[in-house]
């Protein structure tokens, strides 16, 4: 009989404890809006596509909303794989793709330039200035070495070259 | 007001080091006769650096202007010579531990002949505090503690904020360095002068020389000087022998008990703090038209024939000032610039002497580097941090490259006196790795902000290109609606075009 | 000329740990001796047994590691740790229950948390309290004082080196008949079966202030431990901690009521008091590390000693107290930090 009263007892506090953890999972979720933006706040914002996602944001959404793996971005290195993971309590992973080490820009190199402002539309964070006809040129403090700007010119006058 | 006096605050931590400073003051100054090249970095002084104003090839007179301010944060360059200006050109410079920045070299046609004084300049005391500030800039005066933080600018900021004390640095807590001692010894004239010019500048009513207890020859006379003009501004304050009492910060702590706040400066508090090197050389600029183009340097340890204090042209090669003070010791094994904490080691004596070089010190045997150990929290760091950090914990957060907690630690505070290397039984490098940490922390706040700007500007774009978008949109649907508007006439027209085909046939 | 480049500052550290480990083994000397004096040579055979298991498992992890052995090997550390464990033993103990507690102290305790400096518990104390629980009544097995007038038959240096080889006490002894109770035991289950503490201290084992030899004993440890106090090997907050935290609550007690209560001077003098004081509390690894931080761990340490001896079931608390407070060290280090220069007055943002 003092075995069932404890089986009994033991269940009614792990069924009372189940009830508890649901419902506080369900109440005090956090904002998914917000979490998004906290993860955006953390991505290198180059907006290079290089994660598979159109810029930073929709990969901070699809992190946060479709449980996303969080190692796909290279331009953030090891440092955001870990931030990321200790926002969201997850674990953390090693980079999917190795980031090139140092700071690259883009390099028009004039000679060749046609000014045909296909790079500048391609450019995410508007960092080349020109029109059509006229010259080219990349802001090099703006640029964020996302190589988007690289395969639209037509002909091949773009490089990537290394700050350091 | 003149006898010194010891009421202090306290300073937490710090070391009594050995001073090896006897071997280099047994002797007065000695002058370094002016060398047959003199080498002008453009980058002297903190901030931006200087941009020549002078050709190739063409002749300067001592004390001419050969480089001018460019940027907010800046001192000019003068000749300190007369010669020829052979080459602007990369040269080894000390600040970057004999790799090359941009020199001015002149070579010199050995008559050392002045720029004469072209303007009358008013005795300072008619001048507004202003225009004085204006001409301590044009002098090209930066601080000579080491810091070489240009002054007019230092000076400038000061006056944005109530200065109670002006506090005369002439602590020199670093061993081996003796160059302030035998400045104050021989030129207390100048330094209590140049007192006398800040605090008019500043309005400050307050004067403190603040002098190491070990330096009674300096004290004695400054004492000597103080009473000949008898300026009850002006008092010398005593401080302990104790390293490192004569960082700017724990200066202002000792004089006046007041903290300066974690990245603040000691304006904050109402104080400003100058080297007793600087205030001489200010007073030789504005009294007697001297630029900055010498200075009293130290050139002593044990790898140096003869220790001693020189005055030397700045230009002058560090190889020379050696040779001058007897040559190298046969073990002479390690040359830095600056004290054995806190100086900086190059690898070529081909440096020159400038602004900023308060010590040459040539050691004869590098500290046997035993291996590193891990840290066996002991504590004996934080006993002596003077910033009342917690050297150990910071280490396991650089180790840990934890910025969060680095910050929390306050390892933006560390002054990278070194007092925890010297204590730590493990011989880890704590000093060093708190360097490259905060290197670490400026490169990614650096990148932080970098992100930042890019995360608004793709922004900015997005909402351009949907105005774009939308105007497109709006535009066609303008031009939908005149033509459905006029479509009624068009379809029956077109009708009637068909009804009239099919009639013809 | 060309020179070397080297990071500021240059001058050479002066402490070193390996001197540091030599001045604690130098300052545990005196002892020694007197505990060879008064419980035999069964001491010395603890030591070399710990000793060569310490510095043996040592050099086995650090291999397993895949480090060079003689890195941990120079700063002695392991020796400091077979020190400690061989005075916190009784001086009859077979070799394997030695060699277990060095082999724990030194593999499990310090390597496998990472070897020294990162282990969180004291290597020593975590290797006692194993075998404590572990082998209950040989470590129970204390011998009385070699003094004159105590009814007691001394163990030769042979059956010494015979017991503790093979765990065979000599023909005609039991284990009952070689071993005492120590002055704390007797004075605990004295005052627990309502003896007053004036009809305890009657008993021949007891001495002017704790047990005969053990607190002469005492005295060299602190003698030893004064010396590394003022060679500054060990700060003064962790022993006037322990000491404090044991020695008030003892005096009110005894205050309170004189015969319940064993003496403040009793509890100074008996157990490991003084050798965990000066001597295992101030490891530092294992230690609290602002000045703060370690008075508090100090009295934490006499606090907990001082009620394991009164309402615990083990005659002296220190391996357990020392452990308890390793476990708090992190909590009371965040909690004890100086406030920065400059940022303001305890804000530690």
């Amino acid at each position: 009989m003092d075995m069932w009263t404890a089986v009994i007892t033991i269940s009614l506090i792990a069924l009372l404890a189940g009830i508890a953890l649901s419902y506080a999972s369900r109440s005090l979720t956090s904002d998914s809006n917000k979490l998004v933006e906290q993860v955006n706040e953390l991505l290198p914002q180059t907006q290079c596509a290089q994660c598979g996602y159109p810029g930073c944001r929709p990969y901070a959404a699809a992190i946060v909303e479709s449980d996303v793996a969080i190692n796909l971005c290279p331009p953030g290195g090891d440092n955001t794989v870990q931030r990321i993971a200790s926002l969201l309590g997850k674990d953390t992973l090693p980079l999917a793709e190795q980031p090139r080490p140092g700071r690259i820009v883009a390099v028009v190199d004039e000679a060749l330039c046609i000014g045909c402002t296909h790079c500048r539309s391609a450019c995410p964070v508007d960092a080349i200035i020109g029109a059509q006809q006229l010259m080219h040129t990349i802001i090099e403090t703006e640029c964020t070495g996302c190589e988007l700007c690289v395969a639209p010119c037509p002909v091949d006058c773009i490089s990537m070259r290394s700050l350091s | 007001m003149s006898a010194p006096t010891y009421d202090l605050g306290k300073l937490h931590g710090g070391l009594r080091l050995q001073a090896h400073k006897q071997m280099s003051t047994a002797e007065p100054i000695r002058q370094v006769p002016v060398p047959e090249q003199l080498i002008l970095p453009l980058a002297q002084h903190a901030g931006d650096p200087a941009q020549p104003v002078v050709r190739i090839g063409e002749h300067v007179l001592k004390g001419q202007l050969i480089a001018e301010c460019e940027g907010s944060l800046c001192a000019p360059v003068h000749a300190s010579s007369s010669g020829t200006i052979v080459a602007i050109e990369p040269w080894p410079v000390s600040t970057r531990h004999g790799d090359s920045a941009p020199c001015i070299v002149i070579n010199c046609d050995g008559k050392d002949t002045a720029i004469g004084a072209d303007e009358n300049c008013a005795a300072y005391d008619n001048l507004v505090p202003e225009d004085l500030l204006g001409n301590i800039l044009l002098g090209g005066i930066a601080g000579l503690g080491g810091a070489v933080f240009p002054t007019a600018q230092k000076l400038m900021q000061a006056t944005t904020c109530d200065i109670e004390y002006l506090i005369l640095n002439g602590v020199e807590c670093e061993p081996y360095i003796s160059c302030d001692d035998a400045l104050m010894r021989e030129y207390g004239r100048e330094v209590i002068g140049g007192a006398q010019i800040l605090m008019h500048a500043l309005h400050v009513g307050v004067c403190y020389i603040a002098v190491e207890s070990d330096k009674p020859v300096a004290i004695q006379h400054l004492g000597e000087v103080l009473a000949e003009i008898d300026d009850e501004r002006i008092a010398i304050k005593m401080v302990p022998t104790i390293y490192p009492s004569g960082g700017e910060d724990q200066l202002v702590q000792l004089v006046t008990n007041r903290e300066v706040p974690s990245g603040g400066l000691p304006s904050d508090v109402g104080c400003l703090v100058q080297n007793v090197g600087t205030a001489a050389a200010i007073y030789n600029w504005i009294i007697k038209h001297q630029p900055l183009i010498s200075r009293v340097t130290t050139i002593t340890g044990d790898g140096v024939a003869t220790p001693m204090n020189v005055e030397a042209r700045l230009g002058t090669t560090v190889g020379d000032i050696v040779r001058f003070a007897g040559g190298y010791t046969e073990n002479a094994e390690q040359l830095i610039i600056g004290g054995p904490m806190t100086g900086k080691s190059v690898t070529s004596d081909r440096v020159p002497l400038v602004k900023g070089t308060n010590c040459i010190l040539v050691l004869s045997q590098t500290p046997s580097v035993r291996p590193e150990m891990p840290c066996i929290r002991c504590g004996d760091c934080a006993a002596v941090c003077p910033v009342q950090l917690l050297p150990q914990q910071l280490f396991w957060n650089t180790c840990a490259n934890d910025e969060k907690k680095m910050r929390s630690y306050g390892l933006i505070d560390c002054i990278e006196c070194g007092c925890c290397d010297l204590v730590c039984p493990s011989h880890i490098p704590l000093t060093a790795s708190f360097r490259t940490a905060k290197a670490r922390i400026r490169e990614q706040a650096d990148e932080k902000a970098r992100a930042e700007r890019a995360r608004h500007r793709f922004e900015a774009r997005n909402d351009r290109l949907e105005r774009d978008q939308q105007l497109r949109e709006e535009e066609l649907a303008r031009q939908k609606e005149t033509a459905r508007q006029a479509a009624p006439d068009a379809i029956a027209e077109i009708l009637k075009r068909k009804q009239d085909a099919a009639d013809e046939d | 000329m060309e020179f070397v480049r080297r990071e500021a500052p240059y001058l050479a550290p002066k402490a070193d740990v390996a001197s540091m480990m030599l001045q604690v083994l130098v300052a545990l000397i005196p002892a020694a001796l007197a505990h060879v004096w008064y419980f035999g040579p069964g001491f010395l055979l603890n030591l070399i047994i710990a000793s060569i298991f310490c510095v043996g498992s040592e050099a086995l992890m650090m291999r397993m590691r895949g480090r060079d052995p003689s890195i941990a090997l120079a700063d002695y550390s392991a020796l400091v740790t077979a020190a400690l464990l061989a005075f916190a033993l009784p001086s009859l103990t077979p070799w394997w229950i030695t060699a277990t507690g060095a082999l724990f102290a030194v593999i499990v305790a310090k390597h496998l948390y990472g070897g020294i400096g990162f282990n969180i518990f004291n290597p020593a104390m975590a290797g006692y309290v194993v075998i404590l629980v572990a082998f209950p009544m040989e470590m129970n097995l204390w011998v009385a004082p070699r003094m004159g007038d105590i009814d007691y038959v001394n163990l030769t240096v042979l059956q010494t080196v015979v017991y503790t080889l093979s765990g065979t006490l000599p023909d005609a002894l039991g284990f009952d008949a070689i071993s005492r109770a120590t002055p704390l035991d007797a004075m605990q289950s004295g005052l627990r079966t309502m003896r007053t503490y004036a009809e305890i201290r009657t008993n021949p084992m007891m001495g002017d202030f704790g047990g005969r030899g053990w607190e002469w004993i005492g005295n060299f440890f602190a003698i030893g431990g004064t010396w590394l106090l003022v060679k500054k090997i060990i700060r003064w907050q962790i022993p006037a901690g322990v000491l404090a935290g044991l020695l008030v609550p003892a005096g009110l007690m005894f205050i309170f009521d004189a015969s319940t209560n064993a003496s403040p001077g009793f509890h100074l003098f008996s157990g490991a008091t003084i050798l965990c004081a000066f001597f295992i509390a101030t490891d530092p690894v294992s230690a609290a590390t602002s000045p703060k931080g370690r008075f508090v761990y100090g009295v934490g340490i006499g606090f907990l000693i001082y009620a394991i001896r009164k309402w615990g079931s083990f005659a002296d608390g220190v391996a357990f107290a020392v452990l308890l407070m390793n476990m708090a060290t992190p909590a009371i280090d965040y909690i004890t930090r100086p406030p920065i220069v400059g940022h303001k007055r305890g804000g530690r943002d």
